[in-house]
């Protein structure tokens, strides 16, 4: 076999690789609205218990959400300079994004743990499981995704900018685009709509 | 910290039936551990089939797990049958009501769960590759986790049987009945978990096969030329990659409620118990429709080469599909139609149900009209259909019937109900798939099922449906409700159970002659041999490559110029078979154990989370973590096959004809 044909079906596993992340996605976004209709459904059931104009720290989360938004602006230069060729750029960029995830689940981890500590848990209400399940539920993708590109920015260290890579990074990439769109609805759905 | 968790030895069976069942599963599993040490297959096991990512072993092993588990499914069946039949008035039978619960719901749960579903991953893996002239599906790799991942659900819940107990909730696990308060027990626990693991495989089986559906065409195959079988497949993986996110969110739930406390389902602490049933309803219905579209399919296959005819209207066939698909999104609440909803609300998804029964109405004039004037063979998968064709629209008619809301509010389950579902999936489901298995048994094993015990097993299965489930809808219209163990003698309704206990030995019957089936055609395979690998004289290209296909499924890739592409090869002017004179390299996907490794974490995973051993829990997830790791340090996941090799395999092949 030639290398020719051997690159072109590689091409085609590749893109078929990136079609099938992109439905991957599509069920993960069913997943979300599951849990959207969810809390829709209950955020009014507090059971005497706090609301969410009582627990929520606006500008808290507006931090939370600006770091999210930059990690998806470094990942977008990461990419940039993967298409580039500059491994190093694109090293760096990568450990500028994980510490930016890391800083968002962190800060995260924080406010559950201060809510739990004043009693707010999600055995409290109706209101706080489904509160507590989606944005814990966007956490944990967060932290999967990180766990992900700490794995792929060993890879690239030890075998460089291969093809293979770049097919990995981009589904990355729209898994991580993704989970900020989704943060996007949690802030406004959850953040927004429940301190008005 | 415990380091069983909360299991002891009062887990195990003191229950003289379930102690039975446990031996005899034990001495089942050893006798096939013994027999595969004594003829030294573990290599031959381990390489061939436990590593293999080709596609068609992969449905072959679908198949097996699907059988086994419908013959526990049936014993289940059989059991219910058997209690009612006796349980009148003063006799209450062999199953104490505790043990009667657990029975019902592990039926429901095997038969969708574990066999239907199997049979369909089953039979699209088998054939869709082939149907399509690709040489495997998408995510080889996937497939086998998926396979995997459907064995360890299965094995979870028979686990179920000897440690501990299986939900006493009914198949779909109703809160309030299933949290915590009400159900302490494992057994909740156990439903998720078995249905967690094997779903997430279903949601990558659904993904693996839309991409290979829509990405792994041959050339010239359009979406208008493909066969209505790979059509409907298409289908019903939409609705798998939509709706069963849903399940996992909704079991998941369920999970938090029982097991952190969570307030969910549960009946205060502002919970919302039928949020859980509008949200398990809105992947059951499609699931029902998953099922059924991928047999519609085989019966759009096995029609017009049995009539020897094309398909009559499969333009229409196509959107019919389409219609159905949509519709299954818009019709979940007739299933609580008494939930309370307004009159408006009903109305909609009432009318919105009795929709459905236009396009599934196109679908049975197509096929009736194709039959019209054919030349109709009467082998075994063309009995299959015609059986269906009458069973299963008396069964959409009983369903009509159910949409109107207020006759509803009368029947919501009652046994009319039981019978209706069990008349459109064993009518249905089950028809289609028997004859997708007769269809294509030839090409995946190389040799014809024997006619006459098929032909026996159908008439048995067909006769026994009916005497088994009418009289089920009678008892349902004088009004006995599902799920009773025990009734009163002056019901009247103990005539009509001991008859459906007859039609359960007749299907019974259509078991064992299936059995016999089996082995007679193995025993007789020398004559039965399919050596054209086209033994109906079919359509599609699944039938232009060797029986059993060679694991690269095509030496050379089909171009495609029809909606019948090989019949075109076969008899058509303008599109001669094309011949090659040389043989290219193909590169195909290497076998590796990690499907089956993460598989057994998952296991490890369910049985340690249900009887929450937490440092097992975290072993489990840490191995299936570093599994996927692996996995993705593999650079080496492909392998090429010469262009010399392709050359003697194929000319084996041609020695033989």
């Amino acid at each position: 076999m030639n290398d020719l044909t051997l690159h072109n079906h590689h091409l085609k596993a590749d893109a078929r690789t990136v079609f099938g992340f992109w439905i991957y996605i599509m069920s993960d976004c069913f997943l979300f609205a599951a849990l959207f209709i969810v809390y829709a459904v209950l955020h009014n059931n507090t059971f005497g218990g706090p609301s969410a104009k009582d627990i929520f720290n606006l500008p808290f989360v507006l931090v939370e959400t600006l770091i999210l938004l930059s990690s998806s602006f470094t990942y977008g230069l990461t990419m940039l300079a993967v298409h580039h060729h500059r491994k190093n750029t694109a090293l760096i960029l990568i450990a500028i994004t994980i510490l930016l995830g890391l800083s968002f689940v962190s800060l995260e981890i924080n406010e559950f743990s201060h809510l739990v500590n004043e009693g707010i848990s999600w055995t409290r209400s109706g209101f706080l499981s489904a509160f507590f399940t989606l944005v814990g539920t966007h956490a944990l993708h967060v932290s999967l995704g990180l766990l992900w590109m700490f794995t792929l920015m060993i890879q690239i260290v030890d075998r460089g900018l291969s093809p293979q890579i770049l097919r990995k990074l981009t589904a990355l990439g729209i898994f991580w685009h993704f989970l900020d769109i989704i943060w996007i609805f949690v802030f406004t759905v959850v953040y927004l709509l429940g301190t008005l | 910290m415990n380091l069983f968790g909360n299991l002891t030895l009062s887990a195990f069976p003191h229950d003289p039936i379930i102690f039975g069942a446990t031996i005899l599963m034990s001495i089942v599993v050893i006798a096939v551990l013994s027999i595969l040490t004594v003829k030294h297959r573990w290599t031959w096991l381990w390489k061939n089939w436990i590593t293999t990512v080709d596609h068609k072993r992969i449905g072959i092993m679908y198949l097996i797990l699907a059988f086994v588990m419908m013959v526990r499914g049936f014993i289940d069946a059989a059991m219910m049958r058997g209690q009612l039949a006796v349980s009148a008035g003063s006799a209450h039978g062999f199953l104490p009501p505790d043990h009667y619960d657990q029975v019902f719901t592990a039926h429901g749960v095997i038969m969708i769960f574990f066999v239907a579903m199997p049979l369909m991953f089953g039979l699209i893996n088998l054939a869709t590759p082939l149907l399509i002239g690709s040489r495997d599906v998408a995510f080889p790799f996937v497939n086998s986790l998926s396979l995997w991942l459907a064995v360890s659900g299965a094995l979870l819940l028979n686990l179920s049987l000897s440690i501990g107990e299986f939900a006493r909730t009914g198949w779909l696990a109703y809160p309030p009945l299933s949290e915590l308060v009400y159900s302490p027990g494992v057994g909740v626990d156990y439903y998720i978990w078995c249905i967690q693991i094997a779903g997430v495989g279903s949601l990558l089986s659904g993904i693996n096969f839309l991409v290979t559906i829509l990405r792994m065409r041959a050339p010239g195959m359009t979406l208008m030329r493909m066969p209505v079988f790979v059509w409907t497949t298409l289908s019903a993986m939409s609705l798998v990659v939509i709706v069963f996110p849903i399940l996992t969110v909704t079991l998941a739930l369920l999970f938090l409620d029982r097991f952190y406390g969570m307030h969910f389902f549960s009946a205060d602490f502002g919970g919302n118990p039928m949020m859980y049933i509008n949200l398990i309803w809105s992947w059951g219905h499609p699931e029902v429709y998953i099922l059924i579209l991928p047999a519609f399919g085989i019966f759009s296959e096995v029609v017009p080469v049995f009539s020897r005819k094309q398909l009559f209207g499969y333009t229409t066939m196509i959107w019919a599909t389409v219609a159905i698909t949509f519709f299954s999104f818009i019709v979940w609440v007739h299933h609580f139609f008494t939930m309370g909803a307004d009159a408006n609300v009903n109305a909609f998804f009432g009318i919105a149900t009795m929709i459905i029964a236009i396009p599934t109405g196109v679908k049975i004039f197509n096929w009736l009209f194709t039959m019209y004037r054919g030349r109709i063979t009467f082998t075994t998968p063309m009995l299959w259909t015609m059986g269906f064709i009458s069973t299963f629209t008396f069964g959409g008619m009983t369903g009509v019937l159910m949409a109107i809301p207020a006759a509803d509010f009368q029947l919501h389950n009652s046994l009319f109900l039981i019978a209706h579902f069990h008349n459109t999936i064993i009518g249905g489901v089950i028809f289609g798939y028997f004859a997708g298995l007769a269809y294509w048994f030839p090409k995946f094993f190389g040799f014809k099922l024997n006619e006459k015990y098929g032909t026996y097993a159908f008439w048995c299965w067909v006769i026994g449906f009916f005497v088994a489930f009418l009289p089920i809808y009678i008892v349902g219209l004088m009004g006995m409700t599902r799920r009773l163990s025990h009734y009163d003698i002056t019901t009247g309704w103990q005539p009509f159970l001991i008859i459906a206990a007859i039609g359960v030995c007749i299907i019974a019957l259509g078991g064992v002659f299936q059995g016999i089936q089996l082995y007679v055609s193995f025993r007789d395979r020398k004559h039965n041999k399919d050596l054209t690998g086209d033994p109906w004289d079919g359509r599609t290209l699944e039938w232009s490559t060797s029986s059993p296909p060679p694991f690269y499924n095509f030496a050379h890739i089909p171009t495609v110029h029809g909606r019948h592409a090989f019949w075109d090869m076969k008899y058509g002017e303008a599109h001669m078979r094309p011949q090659h004179s040389s043989y290219e390299d193909i590169v195909m996907p290497k076998n590796t154990p990690l499907g089956f490794i993460i598989a057994a974490f998952a296991l490890v995973f369910g049985f340690a989370i249900v009887w929450h051993i937490t440092w097992l829990c975290a072993v489990a997830l840490i191995g299936i973590i570093a599994s996927v790791m692996v996995r993705s340090f593999d650079q080496e996941t492909e392998y090429v096959v010469s262009a010399e090799t392709v050359a003697l395999i194929e000319s084996r092949r041609h020695k033989t004809i």
